[in-house]
């Protein structure tokens, strides 16, 4: 196609994505100078849509941000009453006692929030500052100056073809350039994972990435079996001990129960399904104890962000600031990461209102997160992830050590030695996993899943899951890993066929699927799947997730 | 009260969507009264007028009735409507054009699309594309309702003897013209209004296979349908599409050929009235909401039903 | 001295768009069965009042049309949709605040209000609402201003006074010929309605928006229809398996009746 004539539109902060870190930044800064324009481009049809989170909510970060929340109707309701601890084997579980856990696990005084609502709620207020919010609306490209300084994003082009061809109704994208732009996208956001390796922001004796797999469904339950406030987590069955992996089953209103399960992406064995193993693990009999009689409302699955300190990149770069899930600042033990999100975008907005009143540069970003509380949060919790390498036991036995009795202060670092990428083995190597079929009252298929995520892309797109080489997946990773993507999707995207005229097994990608979860641009065992914005407005439609 | 059906029809027969409504007329009312307006419609209302369960024909023969214009026929039947409990039309493209255009005249609100009748106030009807159910009552003077023809069975058309009564024609100043109607211009009845649909799969492999579906849709005079993967696949184009993102259908039959039953595709079909499945793959999810399974290979199921037809057929002649 | 006479023909263009919970979110029916849950559900234009819109929106480009108004009835909320109706290219659009849900024929009796006093030439509209699937305040609408209806249109064309349309009826497709002022409902089939761009989501804020009680129309909006519950639709059991052809021909034949 050739070059297309792109409007133009100007503001003092652009902010990719509508998330807690994003929203965050765009009302801090106007809370601290209501004279900059500020807007937000959101993928998701909607704010919120695409935000799927636990989500036990600490809310120091909210607290900051809008002091009186509480005399406001935020969706922050549930106080979190009570919470246990358990390891399961398949038909038991054993409960770990309160006293022995560490504080990163203790949950008194936090809520049980749908971080979807949240968001949603948090658009609504920034609305009302005067930020402009649009959703539907994808930052396709960056745009860079001729001193390569990031000054704005191209949005996608709507009404291309399956050829990139423009059809009756299309409509180019437009160029939105700001003094500052934030890249806020959650974990693995395609423009962020193009800044860290244009200014190798992850250079400096960082570790590689870390990244998990999460799952989460929506139940309403029976009134008698829902305890309001109740926070419930495991480990063990059905992973095995050298998988790093949990549940969490949380009690919301409504009689609603948020049950998911999380999953670390360096697994090993190229058979594993981390969406079987979530369903299994709904087949425990206390599960289905509690689920029975009980209607499945949602579903969705995201990639998070699990590195923590070691593997956190530079945030800044000339023009731009990368933060939340975008730069990685999840505290893993605590298994949270909208309170630093929130707050990582809190210190995104006072640098960038001090950059543009006093022209300090955005380096300063680095200073004040380090004098923050997510940097001494983040530098206690930097060793629980790594230590898991050494499988459930010894793993739960040093984090017993290392959180309890010396509060995340042991005096060395444990190193991620691998990116999730790399950790896979042959599957000539690897046993094969039998999953149980599904029975259609505790555990679903894909289809019917994906189906309750309202997930649609409009129809004759190009597709946004490309293929650095095309036949890669055919001379390789059929060959040699049994095709993980057809597993380790949680949306059915992928799926392996025989094809009669090259009489080979080849890659199908039905990117309508997609649910936006990033996992295939990860855990690609040859990094030959890259994850771009399709249309706007696509991917799933979460509400109370 | 007696209850009324509007009939439809071409000015020579009745289509069957009548003779379904007058079944559901008669779950309200023992007696129940065909309205038919048209032109040259003398030999249709005595044909009619043997429908068992009609004990009365009201007719209305004029010329400027020829093509059912609703602006013309409304001010007909609210006339005729004050000295009726209920009025009934089926829920197709004419009653759904006419209907409520005598809602409007009579100030009465329509209750559209019924699927069950509870009893003479009460009624069933799908909302959100089929995937609510909604029980609503209504008690006005003349409850106006359209119903969808394939919930319920038809009627008898022979063993009745109604009695014939012509109602006058009302002239109204029509600014409308019938310019012309052109019949679907495939030969195969569309997607959307089917009674019979034969839809194929990823199991067809490529797209010369769908010419087996095709025959057998010529056979049994339906339309024909895919699923997500075999359009994706580009076994076939995009508008026969039946699904949550294509098409919705609720044909009396519906028979699918190597679809495995993602619920995507599932949502755009699961209101037909008989499903049929066949597919190797026992495990298929299709087989969950087929009345009819076949397990088997679909070449050679597909020739071997179309020998059958062929020879019902023969039976039949 | 010469004299030129301006005769400005002015033609309005009146769309009525309703915010329903969009196509795409599984709905799920409410526990106690009262209705379907609308609570933080994603909400959107009417699928086929997006194509009302785009054709009013094709009519002013055109040169035929010189103002487009877009309408919706119901909460504050309702602004969203009438702000993407602006964004899509109408010109201003009202909004006619309810708190309760009305049936098609009181929205019907509210547009005619509305009629009255915008005087528009056409009225563009839906052929039905994805929510309530009533497919009736068109042709209400129609006979209450005893005007021309044509429904479920797949083609439109105006020339001079003379409207020519396409229905997308059962049996193929009927064309007709009115004249204005008219109703027309529109099917999907009849454009692709366009994207808003972000410029003229940006424009459409400023657009005029007007707001009117709807106490002040003084209408009957009682309902008339009672929702005693709804419910989910019954699950489909799996019926009987066939052990060959024969058979599967026999039950269809017989048992089902259905060839």
């Amino acid at each position: 196609m050739s070059e297309i004539q792109r409007e133009e539109m100007l503001y003092d902060v652009v902010i990719v994505g509508a998330g807690p870190a994003g929203l965050s930044s765009a009302i801090k800064l106007k809370q601290l100078n209501e004279e900059l324009s500020i807007c937000i481009l959101e993928k998701a049809s909607e704010v919120g849509a695409h935000v799927l989170s636990g989500n036990v909510f600490e809310t120091k970060a909210m607290d900051e941000l809008i002091p009186n929340w509480k005399e406001l109707e935020t969706p922050i309701n549930t106080k979190v009453t009570s919470e246990d601890f358990s390891f399961l084997t398949n038909k038991k579980s054993f409960k770990i006692p309160n006293f022995l856990l560490p504080k990163s696990l203790q949950n008194h005084g936090n809520y049980i929030i749908s971080l979807s609502n949240l968001c949603k709620w948090l658009g609504e207020f920034a609305e009302n500052l005067g930020i402009e919010i649009f959703p539907g609306f994808a930052a396709s490209k960056l745009i860079y100056n001729e001193s390569d300084e990031v000054i704005g994003v191209q949005t996608g082009d709507m009404g291309l073809d399956s050829e990139n061809k423009p059809k009756d109704n299309f409509e180019p994208g437009i160029n939105i350039k700001g003094k500052v732009t934030i890249l806020s996208e959650g974990c693995r956001g395609h423009l962020g994972k193009e800044v860290i390796k244009k200014f190798k922001l992850d250079d400096k004796n960082k570790s590689p990435q870390q990244y998990g797999i999460g799952f989460k469904e929506i139940w309403e339950v029976d009134h008698e079996k829902h305890q309001l406030g109740k926070v419930s987590h495991s480990v063990g069955w059905p992973l095995e001990s050298d998988t790093y992996g949990g549940s969490f089953c949380y009690h919301a209103e409504n009689n609603q129960i948020y049950l998911g399960y999380v999953i670390g992406l360096d697994y090993k064995n190229p058979y594993l399904s981390p969406y079987d193993e979530f369903q299994q693990f709904k087949t425990h009999p206390e599960i289905k104890k509690l689920l029975s009689g009980g209607k499945r409302i949602s579903y969705g699955a995201r990639a998070l962000i699990e590195g923590g300190l070691q593997s956190l990149p530079q945030m800044h770069m000339p023009g731009a600031l990368l933060i939340g899930c975008d730069a990685g600042t999840l505290n893993m033990p605590k298994i949270k990461g909208s309170h630093t999100a929130m707050k990582s975008g809190i210190i995104a907005a006072e640098v960038i209102n001090n950059h543009i009143k006093n022209n300090t540069d955005l380096s300063a970003y680095e200073t004040e997160f380090k004098n923050s509380w997510i940097y001494e949060e983040l530098n206690q919790a930097r060793n629980v992830k790594p230590s898991f390498r050494w499988g459930l036991v010894p793993a739960m036995i040093f984090t017993g050590i290392d959180q309890k009795i010396f509060g995340g202060k042991l005096p060395f670092t444990l190193e991620h030695k691998h990116a999730d990428h790399e950790s896979l083995l042959p599957a000539r190597d690897s046993k094969k996993i039998e999953y149980p079929k599904y029975d259609n009252e505790f555990t679903f298929d894909k289809p019917s899943s994906v189906y309750l995520s309202g997930t649609n892309h409009a129809e004759n797109q190009p597709c946004h899951l490309l293929l650095n080489d095309q036949n890669l997946s055919t001379t390789f990773t059929i060959e040699e890993y049994d095709e993980p993507a057809q597993r380790y999707c949680p949306a059915g995207v992928y799926e392996v066929e025989y094809d009669n005229e090259i009489q080979k097994n080849i890659l199908k990608i039905n990117s309508q699927n997609c649910i936006h979860c990033k996992t295939c641009d990860i855990k690609e065992p040859s990094q030959n799947i890259e994850w771009v914005t399709p249309e706007g407005g696509g991917g799933p439609i979460y509400s109370g997730t | 009260m007696a209850v009324l059906v509007i009939a439809e029809h071409d000015n020579q027969v009745l289509k069957t969507s009548t003779l379904n409504t007058i079944t559901a007329a008669q779950k309200i009312n023992n007696e129940v009264h065909l309205i038919i307006l048209g032109k040259d419609i003398q030999t249709l209302s005595d044909t009619s007028k043997s429908i068992h369960l009609i004990s009365k024909v009201l007719k209305c023969d004029n010329e400027k009735l020829e093509n059912f214009l609703p602006e013309i026929l409304a001010p007909i039947i609210v006339k005729t409507a004050l000295s009726y409990s209920h009025v009934i039309a089926p829920a197709s493209t004419f009653g759904k054009n006419l209907l409520p255009r005598i809602s409007a005249l009579l100030d009465t609100t329509q209750v559209s699309d019924i699927i069950g009748i509870e009893n003479e106030n009460t009624f069933i009807r799908p909302i959100y594309a089929g995937n609510a159910i909604s029980h609503v009552q209504t008690n006005q003077e003349i409850n106006l309702l359209t119903i969808r023809p394939s919930s319920f069975e038809k009627c008898e058309n022979s063993g009745g003897e109604a009695t014939l009564e012509e109602i006058p024609f009302i002239d109204s100043e029509a600014k409308t013209h019938f310019v012309s109607k052109e019949v679907s211009k495939s030969d195969r009845p569309e997607l959307g209004s089917a009674r019979i649909v034969v839809s194929g799969g990823r199991g067809l492999e490529n797209s010369d296979n769908f010419k087996l579906l095709y025959d057998l849709a010529d056979k049994l005079n339906a339309a024909v349908g895919a699923s997500r993967a075999a359009v994706d696949s580009g076994y076939i184009g995009n508008e026969y599409q039946v699904g949550q993102t294509g098409k919705m259908v609720a044909p009396e039959l519906y028979i699918a050929v190597g679809i495995s039953g993602a619920i995507q595709h599932l949502a755009g079909m699961k209101e037909s009235k008989v499903i049929v499945a066949i597919n190797k793959d026992l495990e298929a999810p299709i087989f969950n909401v087929a009345d009819y399974g076949l397990s088997s290979d679909l070449f050679q199921a597909i020739p071997e039903i179309i020998k059958e037809l062929d020879l019902l057929n023969q039976i039949d002649s | 001295m010469k004299l030129v006479y301006f005769i400005e023909i002015q033609m309005k263009v009146l769309v009525a768009v309703k915010r329903v919970v969009d196509y795409k979110v599984q709905i799920r029916v409410k526990s106690d069965n009262s209705g379907v849950e609308t609570q933080n559900v994603k909400m959107s234009v009417n699928p086929p009042d997006e194509n009302a819109i785009e054709e009013a929106v094709k009519l002013k480009e055109q040169g035929i049309a010189t103002e487009t108004i877009a309408i919706s009835i119901g909460e504050d909320k309702c602004q969203d949709v009438l702000r993407t109706s602006m964004a899509m290219g109408i010109d201003r659009s009202i909004l006619v605040k309810s708190q309760n849900s009305l049936e098609p024929l009181a929205v019907a009796k509210t547009l005619k209000k509305i009629i009255e006093k915008e005087k528009p030439d056409l009225v563009l509209m839906g052929k039905q609402a994805i929510d309530d699937d009533s497919n009736q305040t068109g042709q209400i609408l129609s006979a209450l201003l005893n005007w021309p209806q044509g429904c479920f249109i797949s083609s439109l064309k105006i020339e001079d006074k003379k409207v020519l349309i396409s229905r997308e009826v059962d049996e193929g497709i009927e064309k007709l010929e009115t004249s204005l002022p008219a109703v027309l409902t529109c099917d999907l089939r009849l454009n692709t309605p366009r994207f808003a761009s972000l410029p003229n989501i940006m424009k459409a804020k400023k657009k005029p928006l007007e707001a009117i009680e709807i106490e002040t129309l003084d209408i009957d909006i009682e309902p008339k229809i009672k929702t005693l519950k709804v419910i989910d639709p019954p699950t489909r059991k799996a019926g009987v398996m066939v052990k060959d052809v024969k058979e599967l021909v026999q039950k269809l034949k017989n048992e089902a009746k259905v060839i």
